[in-house]
């Protein structure tokens, strides 16, 4: 019996976004990452081809992350004691995309050094954040963008009480921006409105919905990332930008990840529920829709990897 | 699909004979249509119509209910594609599978058996065994009983299951599997047993197709194992979304029934625990899981808990003043949301690390600490209100307030508002708790 399988066509597609530059387009990355152009639901390749696969982001610190799990920081050993070293490991981990977290340590200079540190370490697009502190983020970003014209980084994170600053600086450096609003679509919206009003073209903007970890709040993320992509899908033109999402950042701080003593013993091996909640928070968000999954761990890396892989295959 | 009431009225005797209560057949199509009468109430309606309208009525894709000892597990009656639609509403059933070959069975159920964790208030089992028939069924499944009365999944072919059925008489297990060459064998075992069966096939044509001949012989209760093992996961997802639309926008019967899901068919652990999560967020109705792994499994029952819960309702705790560890006048005052999970992720931390706390939950629309400042659901005006409201300060001699600190910038105000308290920012994250009231409450 024939069935005729239900597809769906959509009047909207997803923006392309290019990171990095190389030096034929006035920056010094050994390679570009472009996400985006979807023209239908995540991986429905019996409706549209693919055209980008979703790619993988390591996050680095410029300096050691003093409140990491043990988990994570006999993974990385020494190199969390060097942007550039660590840069490097990312890199040979599998990473296809760098995220530099800068800290409230930060000063301008240090925080200028530790980017061209790791620009020069990786010839991966890299995405440098602040510490997420407005004043702190913006005294800090703005050199940063000065200092690597030219790069295609991308900024952030922008949000509806502090983009102006960053936007402006992204604009006149030839970067990127991430446009980050709290779990909510009209936000979102609202957000990169605000962004585009300025002057910045879209394809110049990257979308973080917000993410909770598994167990904290992931539910919100995925509806949230779903009716984002729905609505780009249905050609709402201020939702159509490709989705970032901080897994690592998130799944990290839960206790489920970040601890080993004192917890039920039902949760079983600590090891691997981190790696768990890292690699299934991620899995499930791929395939709401992220475009970009920032992880730490490098054993997550390589399962996410195998699952975009998967998630590829045309049958 | 439904039927309107026009619909229906043409199925009725139409001879307006009021025995139903209704001045016309047609009042009473209406009615039904609403589902404000039964059917039953019409002594007049054929047979013919009978089924039409029962069939009709039935949801698009079929429950399925396994049964044992008391226990059950529930599949199907799902009515939307996106979970903000509505809602989904039963839960992916997670079974652990155990070979007949394998010497240990019993020891292995039992421990898998007495798994319980809790999350958010909440406590979590495995949901049954699934046994496969590579030995003596029969004894697998009475070695099986002599751990857990959770119900079964039974693999194998048909002369190896039959000792199995036997041995578990008056259960409804769930029969793995019928494919083109077996279905009639399969069909009438699970006729005979009746046990639900699953029905296996590599494309969708090839199973619409068995599906119809074994509901022809006399089976209703069916499930789909719809991918060969090991496919790819795009071609997973591809499926089990192709079978959920075909169900609800097609209203599709020969595929509107539950999907069963083997994420370990290549036998490597971590595709097993990809494919499980992607069964669970995508339309996967029985999981069957290779081995017992507590962090495996506790991490997908939390990850089904939240996929499956009603995005119109997020999980809430009622706001108050909550005693942690027996506090006394002189423990600290901390605050947080109402949001059930970060409640308990607050809760939890302070109950571990030992020390006594007034913990205020405040009213913030069911929002986390972020969202809820983000949406103004948790201001300075809020907190303060709360702390009034459930009159702390008769509680405590030493009045000093934590705050959150993703909103350490409402301390300034908070003052404002509670001028004779102490306002103190504690962490951004739960797990920094006892830490943080270690070093700075004590
Ligand atoms: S009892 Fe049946 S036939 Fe009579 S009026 Fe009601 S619907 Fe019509």
């Amino acid at each position: 019996m024939p069935v005729e399988i239900p597809k769906d066509k959509w009047p909207g597609s997803i923006r392309t976004v290019t990171l990095g530059a190389t030096a034929a387009d006035g920056g010094t990355r050994g390679l570009t990452v472009t996400v985006g152009g979807q023209t239908a639901l995540p991986y429905m390749h019996f409706e549209a081809q693919s055209p980008n696969p979703p790619v993988v982001a390591i996050e680095i610190k410029s300096e050691r992350p003093e409140d990491w799990s043990s988990i994570l920081t006999e993974a990385w050993g020494e190199a969390l004691d060097d942007p550039a070293r660590w840069a490097a490991r990312a890199q040979d981990a599998g990473a296809q995309v760098l995220v530099l977290a800068l800290s409230a340590n930060d000063t301008p200079e240090s925080a200028v050094k530790a980017v061209k540190a790791v620009l020069g370490a990786s010839g991966l697009p890299l995405i440098v954040l602040g510490p997420g502190q407005p004043e702190k983020d913006n005294d800090l970003l703005v050199p940063v963008a000065e200092a690597t014209k030219g790069e295609r980084l991308a900024l952030g994170l922008c949000e509806d009480k502090n983009y102006r600053t960053l936007v402006a600086a992204a604009m006149a450096n030839g970067h990127l921006v991430i446009a980050r609003a709290p779990m909510d679509v009209n936000l979102s919206k609202q957000l990169n409105i605000l962004i585009t009003d300025m002057g910045l073209p879209a394809d110049r903007i990257l979308m973080d919905p917000t993410t909770g970890a598994l167990g904290y709040g992931i539910e919100y993320g995925y509806s949230v990332m779903e009716r984002l992509r729905l609505a780009a899908l249905q050609g709402d033109s201020m939702t159509q930008l490709p989705m970032i999402v901080t897994v690592g950042f998130e799944t990290w701080k839960a206790k489920e990840a970040k601890v080993g003593e004192g917890v039920p013993e039902a949760w079983g091996d600590w090891r691997e529920r981190g790696l768990h909640w890292e690699s299934l928070t991620a899995a499930a968000l791929l395939e709401a829709g992220a475009d970009i999954i920032v992880l730490r761990h490098p054993e997550s890396v390589r399962r996410i990897k195998i699952a975009i892989d998967e998630l590829m295959v045309t049958a | 699909m439904a039927l309107s009431g026009i619909q229906i009225y043409k199925l009725l005797p139409q001879t307006n004979c009021k025995e139903c209560g209704f001045p016309t057949c047609l009042a009473f199509a209406m009615k039904l249509a609403a589902k404000q009468v039964e059917l039953s109430s019409c002594p007049y309606v054929s047979e013919d119509s009978q089924q039409q309208l029962a069939e009709s009525a039935a949801p698009p894709i079929r429950l399925v209910a396994l049964k044992a000892g008391g226990y059950e597990v529930k599949a199907g009656n799902e009515t939307v594609l996106f979970r903000h639609d509505k809602t989904f509403y039963n839960k992916p059933g997670l079974f652990i599978q155990v070979n007949a070959a394998d010497g240990d069975i019993a020891k292995k159920v039992a421990a898998a058996d007495a798994y319980s964790v809790t999350y958010v208030g909440l406590e979590f089992t495995v949901d049954g065994f699934a046994i496969l028939a590579d030995g003596d069924l029969g004894a697998a499944v009475k070695a099986v009983r002599s751990a857990s009365k959770r119900p079964l999944i039974l693999i194998g072919d048909p002369a190896a299951l039959e000792p199995g059925l036997q041995a578990c008489q008056g259960e409804t297990p769930l029969l793995h599997a019928a494919d083109p060459s077996n279905w009639e064998t399969m069909a009438d075992l699970a006729k005979k047993y009746q046990a639900a069966l699953v029905v296996k096939a590599d494309t969708l044509d090839e199973l619409a197709d068995l599906t119809q001949k074994i509901q022809a012989r006399g089976v209703e209760d069916m499930v789909l194992d719809p991918v060969p093992a090991a496919s790819p996961l795009s071609q997973s997802l591809a499926a089990y979304v192709q079978l959920r639309r075909m169900a609800l926008k097609a209203n599709f019967r020969p595929l509107g029934y539950p999907i069963i899901s083997f994420p370990a068919a290549t036998g490597d652990p971590v595709r097993e625990s990809l494919f499980a999560a992607q069964a669970i967020a995508k339309y996967g109705g029985f999981v069957v899981l290779s081995e017992f792994k507590p962090e495996l499994l506790y991490a997908l029952l939390v990850l089904r808990e939240n996929i499956y819960t009603d995005p119109q309702k997020p999980i809430q705790v009622q706001p108050g003043v909550y005693e942690i560890n027996n506090p006394t006048p002189e423990s600290p005052v901390l605050v947080t949301t109402n949001f059930s999970i970060t409640y308990f992720a607050v809760a939890n931390e302070i109950e571990g690390s030992g020390l006594p706390a007034w913990l205020v939950v405040a009213d913030a629309e069911g929002m986390s600490v972020l969202t809820a400042w983000a949406a103004g659901k948790f201001d300075a005006e809020r907190i303060a209100k709360s702390i009034k409201e459930f009159d702390v300060a008769s509680k405590v001699s030493r009045k000093r307030v934590v705050l959150p600190g993703h909103v350490a910038v409402l301390s300034g105000e908070l003052e404002e508002e509670l001028p004779d308290w102490e306002i103190k920012v504690g962490p951004r994250e739960a797990v920094d708790i006892p830490a943080f009231y270690k070093q700075v409450l004590t």
